[in-house]
């Protein structure tokens, strides 16, 4: 795998929020029943985390899994875990209808953190990041600017944003454009 | 000269100096002036020329609703056109130009056109002047037009806007819009009850017209009440407060749009110039105060002409006046008040002209008492012309004009009474009702705009509700606050009521003309839209000639179509017009209110969305690698692909013949990672395949591929691609490149939405792998150079697929072909596509390796014969047109598409089909050049027979080669057929087989 | 821009999130049905001016479509629902006579009033 390069290959850039490219993060597409107790077990089993709530995460041991829809969550993992745990969940779904695919290299992931975090993020996504409305834990897929992405706060103000990897870059100018360390709003710091 | 008084000017800062020039020349400022009160410091009352006479024009107001002094601001790539001078604050170089005046504002040429056309000027001169004759409209009236109207110069287009903007995503209880007393005791209601609160201000200081105006909020003065309330709302958790910063418009469901402008009163500040503040609140305060209104009487637009509050506030803002012996003309008691505080300031006040019969109250005393003369039933007959006011005659209010006495002075203060400003109120369907005391139209309280729940949203404050007097303002504010607190969902908080002091006011009256009767000459001076030039007469005229609906006498006289959007004028006209159409006003009604408020710029509005980051560019893993090597981009949808990669002194042309010709001979890689990769997953995603394609899926055998056709439910092909059996459940759906989001989309949407019942799981795989197509007689050697997954002709036949390791990378080989040639197209993690790319090219060198693009893509498989999803589909094109019958099933009941084929027009044998088309010269046929037969059509038109679909210049034939449908086009074959270009030429050609290469598929069969 | 809450992850989406996406409670008519019942299934759409159910889809988010009732005219939303369904909730009807008695849809209608508008007799 010593191939593999992520879309911003280690960019990173510090304003009112430092935007960072996550590098190789496994994700996994998980499509099922999310009510089903098979579906929970072998989640567990295979992330140790419990299924989310509607628009949560659950985040244990370096794996986290995303309430993505009514019939799918988003399983973020070490990169080079995925294969063995794409293997691991259908096998453990057998018997299932389920879907379980790889979907690491259709991504990039960002991290953006610091003061200015929620702030840059309300200048692309129409989304409430006060401090009660959005907390740490809590998910939401969205658009960002003019693409789709999704985001989740995780500890220490950090928040994780996923885009499809052909938009990767523009995601990373976009935040860079929004963190512009004189564009401070002034609201939420 | 200078008219900066010895003292007053709260908002300045006398001690420091600001140099700034105006047409060039410089001038003096201080910190804290608008340029309109610099511009006044100066003496530079003469500002601009008017839109369609060019008469000259002074500032008539001091906010937002200033119609006449716009002026261009900065230089090259910082200028902007259309400035308000009143809402410029004043910075160290600030470069203005005055607007729509030719050679110079002082002497302007447009003013002798208007005496000489002014007859043709009047209400409707655009549809009256330019219809006839017709050959006149573009040598002279477009001409003359372009010359006399207009605004600014707009921005020169090769210049680039210097500045960045953003958006800002805003979400509170109440959003209170307007920060003087009103709003500022709305929200400290609105927060006391534990609400949300934005509160936005639109000036640089907060208070509003009260610290002007005069009178005490418990024992205050109002500058120290909004001192002490600023402080208690700041230190409030639960406050926002934004000054610079205007309420541009309110839209459904509590959407409103707030302008922020962060840079215009000082550019040397980094960062942003403007931010829209793109909020959703449940609750909408608007206290957006009240606007004076002018008076109709001859020569109001003569420069020093001014509303009454506009100048006291010039005064008591900013220390200077407008002139130093005043006129003031009203017909309600707050004019008076401009009168007390110019004379206070040393003004002398030439004389009070009260259109009132009986005069004012206590504040017409106070003047009287001041030693003012104060004259009641009297109204000005004439402000004599020029460039600024000199002389004033007087007549009687109830007379037609005849002139009694003539004053002399340098300015005129007028009022004619208090419009509150509905126009927040308005935007989402706030209703108004005509006040008869106060000859106004204000909210309707009982039919607010709604919100989702069907309840109301937008709530009024102050004088925006239509109180004026201080103490019912401030009351009316409180009451505002805690309504739209509780609307919000947070119970009312009772605040402690506020004692005020201040003058009573005795009634105003109406005065829509001034005089009442005045006569034609008069009324032919009397402007009612100074911006767009509009007079009594004009809108009198209107009426005359039929034009009963306020909306329809806006479009013909102009009547509030500028950028004010008649802010000043709407009451007046409205008045004028039910006069002149023996109505009243109730009944003819008001304008449409419609967002902005007042202009926002352009580069607000598209935010961040600039550069860069314009637009979503859509990058393969192999994007820089073929921008490093001659990469010619072509977009398709919000991806780049190269169209072509150019070598050392190539043509595109020399370019694509290259690839066209290696890929045919030697070897050729194709970025193929764009196209669609849709998994289909689950017990019954063979029946849902069947559904979606015509042709059948679910008995692929696994390890193998087919084409497949997608219709939409009317039948036309939407797209096409190849379909791999996965495994005993799972199918692999390529699609178009354009087709990955929507084919998904639309999968999504009948498994969703119709066969819910369907255990199906589709996900968008696109992106997860770089898929290469390596093509070409040496396309198997190279692979087996690199080693690893078997691909001969016997262990992965044509189309198959099979999983394995290639030259170490784990990958998936289909053995497919959109050339005709030996082909593969493999697909690798897209984190592993450059680097797979990368071994490709180094191994393919011994076997004359190039990459190529889509250009070359498309003469490859063109020459096959093979249908692009675009070109030879267009949204009307269904699988029969194109001869693909063998891709529909017969065994199939249904599948989307099946019925509407069996419709009559899709049945019938005349619909014209796809063939192959060669010149007769072997020249290139144009793209979309229509093919003509005999007769015309109902226009008079050549009846067309044909189209061209793909046009393409062939290297290995080394001619042009076409497609295209022609009607009965598969019975012609032979037959030469016309195609006129746009170019004057006529291109004949031979209709022939679409297969022009290897006809019997032996190349990609090796 | 309107905002209507998805009835899956109870996201209240603005219009910039959400596809429109016409008409609800369409009949599919396919292979063997009648050149007029297709012709309509097609093409013909109501165009009320009141109460109207729509299908939408939260594209930006969730995935999922789902039915909405709203009046066209003043932009309240009635109520958002689960989009496998062929009729609106029972509850939502109800509601909807509340608001707007007498409103009819299609063959859906306040069920106080018969189908020409008049108040059915106690």
């Amino acid at each position: 795998m010593s191939n593999a390069v992520s879309v911003l290959n280690g960019a990173s850039f510090d304003g009112l929020a430092e935007v960072k490219d996550a590098g190789l993060v496994g994700m996994i597409t998980l499509r099922g029943d999310l009510s089903s107790k098979a579906l929970a077990k072998a989640v567990l089993n295979v992330t140790d985390c419990t299924i989310p709530d509607v628009r949560k995460v659950a985040a244990v041991n370096g794996n986290t899994v995303a309430w993505m829809s009514p019939d799918e969550l988003l399983i973020v993992t070490d990169y080079q875990n995925v294969d063995a745990m794409v293997a691991k969940l259908s096998s453990a779904l057998a018997g299932e209808h389920a879907l379980v695919v790889n979907v690491s290299d259709a991504r990039s992931m960002l991290t953006l953190s610091g003061s200015g975090t929620r702030e840059v993020l309300a200048k692309v996504a129409p989304v409430d990041f006060s401090a009660e409305q959005f907390q740490p834990g809590d998910f939401r897929r969205t658009r960002l600017a003019q693409v789709a992405g999704a985001f989740w706060l995780g500890e220490a103000e950090q928040m994780h944003i996923i885009c499809f990897r052909s938009v990767g870059q523009y995601v990373f100018d976009l935040l860079k454009v929004a963190a512009h360390s004189d564009a401070v709003v002034g609201v939420y710091t | 000269m200078s008219n900066r008084l010895a003292k007053q000017g709260r908002l300045i800062d006398r001690s420091k100096q600001i140099v700034f020039t105006f047409n060039g020349r410089s001038m003096l400022g201080h910190p804290g002036d608008t340029l309109a009160s610099a511009l006044l410091a100066n003496d530079q009352m003469l500002v601009g020329r008017s839109f369609k006479y060019h008469r000259p024009r002074g500032l008539v107001a001091s906010g937002s609703e200033e119609p006449n002094a716009l002026v261009g601001l900065g230089s090259d790539n910082r200028f902007e056109p259309n400035q308000r001078a009143t809402t410029t604050e004043l910075f160290e170089g600030l470069a203005a130009q005055s607007q729509n005046h030719w050679p110079s504002l002082e002497f302007d040429v447009g003013i002798l056109n208007s005496k000489l056309f002014s007859r043709f000027l009047t209400a409707g001169f655009y549809y009256k002047m330019f219809i006839h004759p017709k050959p006149f409209w573009k040598h002279i009236y477009e001409p003359f037009i372009r010359q006399s109207a207009g605004l600014g110069r707009a921005p020169d287009k090769e210049l680039k806007d210097a500045d960045t903007y953003e958006h800002f995503y805003f979400f509170a209880d109440v959003v209170v819009v307007g920060g003087g007393v009103a709003g500022l005791q709305a929200a400290k209601a609105a927060a006391a009850s534990g609400a949300k609160v934005l509160v936005m201000e639109q000036n640089a200081h907060w208070g509003g017209r009260a610290p002007v105006d005069g009178g005490t909020i418990d024992g205050m003065t109002a500058d120290a009440w909004v001192a002490k309330t600023l402080d208690e709302l700041r230190a409030m958790e639960n406050v926002t407060l934004r000054d610079r910063t205007m309420g541009a418009g309110v839209y459904d469901h509590g959407y409103l749009l707030g302008y922020e402008r962060l840079t215009d009163h000082d550019p040397s500040k980094g960062g942003p110039r403007h931010r829209l503040w793109r909020i959703r609140t449940k609750q909408i305060v608007t206290a957006c105060g009240a606007i004076e209104r002018p008076l109709s009487f001859a020569g109001n637009d003569v420069p020093g002409v001014m509303l009454a509050a506009a100048m006291r506030d010039y005064v008591v803002n900013w220390g200077v006046t407008p002139g130093k012996r005043v006129v003031v003309a009203t017909n309600n008691d707050d004019a008076y008040r401009t009168a007390l505080i110019l004379q206070k300031a040393g003004v002398e006040i030439a004389c009070i002209l009260d259109a009132r019969r009986l005069g004012g109250g206590a504040l017409a005393a106070e003047a009287r008492a001041a030693g003012i003369r104060v004259e009641d039933g009297r109204a000005i007959a004439k402000v004599a012309d020029g460039k600024r006011v000199s002389k004033v005659a007087i007549c009687l209010q109830d007379g037609e004009g005849q002139s009694i006495e003539e004053i002399e002075a340098d300015a005129v203060a007028m009022s004619g009474g208090w419009s509150p400003v509905v126009h927040l109120w308005s935007h989402c369907g706030g209703k108004l009702t005509w006040d008869e005391t106060q000859a106004h139209f204000r909210p309707d309280p009982s039919r607010a705009p709604t919100s989702h729940d069907g309840k109301p949203f937008v709530v009024t404050a102050g004088a925006s509700s239509g109180p004026l007097e201080l103490a019912a303002v401030l009351s009316d504010a409180a009451q505002a606050g805690a309504t739209a607190g509780e609307g919000a969902g947070f119970p009312a908080q009772n605040l402690a009521a506020v004692s005020v002091e201040d003058m009573p006011e005795t009634a105003m009256e109406p005065v829509w003309l001034m005089p009442a009767n005045a006569d034609i000459q008069h009324r032919m001076k009397s402007w009612l839209d100074y911006q767009n030039d509009v007079k009594v007469s004009d809108v009198q005229l209107a009426a005359r000639e039929g034009f009963e609906s306020v909306e329809h006498t806006k479009r013909y006289t102009t009547l509030g179509m500028a950028t004010d959007q008649g802010k000043l004028s709407n009451i007046n006209g409205l008045a004028i017009l039910a006069d002149s159409l023996g109505s009243e006003i109730p009944q003819v009604g008001t304008t449409t209110f419609r967002p902005p408020y007042h202009p926002i710029s352009m580069g607000a509005i598209g935010g961040e969305a600039r550069g860069d980051v314009f637009q979503p560019l859509r990058k393969t893993p192999m994007y820089d690698w073929h921008d490093a090597n001659g990469a010619d981009w072509e977009p398709v949808g919000h991806w780049r692909r190269p169209f072509t990669y150019l070598q050392d002194g190539e043509s595109v042309q020399d370019a694509v013949n290259r690839e066209v010709k290696n890929t045919r001979e030697n070897l050729g890689l194709l970025d193929a990672s764009t196209l669609g990769k849709l998994v289909v997953k689950g017990p019954d995603a063979g029946k849902f395949l069947d559904m979606m394609y015509t042709n059948v899926m679910s008995n692929l055998k696994i390890g193998k591929c087919r084409y497949g056709l997608m219709c939409s439910e009317n039948g036309f092909l939407v797209d096409d691609g190849v379909v791999a059996r996965i495994d005993e459940d799972a199918w692999l759906c390529h699609t178009t490149t354009g087709g990955a989001d929507r084919i998904h989309a639309h999968m999504e949407e009948w498994l969703q939405t119709e066969w819910w019942d369907m255990k199906v799981f589709v996900a968008n795989l696109t992106e997860q792998y770089a898929q290469i197509a390596v093509v070409g007689p040496n396309a198997r050697k190279v692979l087996e150079k690199l080693g690893g997954m078997d691909v001969s002709k016997e262990a992965l036949p044509f189309m198959e697929w099979r999983d394995g390791e290639i030259g170490g990378f784990n990958a998936r080989a289909y053995r497919i072909s959109f050339s005709g040639e030996l082909s593969y197209e493999i697909a690798v993690a897209a984190s592993e596509g450059q680097a797979f790319w990368s071994a490709l090219m180094e191994a393919g060198k011994e076997f004359g390796v190039m990459p190529y693009g889509t250009e070359c893509l498309h003469i490859l498989r063109a020459e096959k014969g093979f249908i692009m999803i675009g070109d030879e589909t267009d949204g009307t094109v269904i699988p029969q047109d194109l001869n693909l019958h063998w891709a529909l099933s017969k065994k199939k009941d249904d599948y989307l598409g099946k019925r509407a084929h069996t419709r009559s027009h899709m049945a019938d044998p005349d619909r014209w089909k796809l063939v192959g088309l060669e010149t007769v010269d072997g020249s290139v046929l144009p793209d979309g050049a229509y093919a003509v037969g005999n007769g015309v059509n109902g226009n008079g038109q050549k009846n067309t027979i044909g189209r061209v679909t793909s046009t393409y210049f062939s290297s290995n034939l080394n001619r042009g080669i076409a497609m295209g449908l022609v009607k009965n086009g598969p019975k012609r074959m032979g037959e030469v057929i016309s195609f006129p270009g746009t170019d004057g030429k006529t291109y004949e050609a031979k209709i022939v087989d679409p297969v022009f290469y290897d006809k019997d598929g032996e190349k990609q069969n090796v | 821009m309107l905002i209507l809450e998805c009835p899956y992850c109870g996201v209240k989406a603005e219009e910039t999130e959400l596809q429109a996406g016409g008409e609800a409670h369409l009949k599919r008519f396919g292979p063997g049905s009648s050149d007029d019942d297709f012709h309509d299934y097609l093409f013909m759409r109501e165009n009320p001016k009141g109460v109207h159910f729509e299908r939408w889809r939260h594209v930006n988010g969730c995935g999922k479509w789902f039915h909405a009732a709203r009046c066209t005219v003043t932009l309240e939303v009635f109520g958002t629902y689960t989009a496998q369904t062929s009729t609106p909730p029972q509850a939502l009807l109800d509601a909807i006579s509340e608001k707007r008695p007498g409103w009819t849809w299609r063959e859906f209608a306040d069920a106080s009033t018969s189908h020409n508008g008049e108040e059915v007799a106690d």
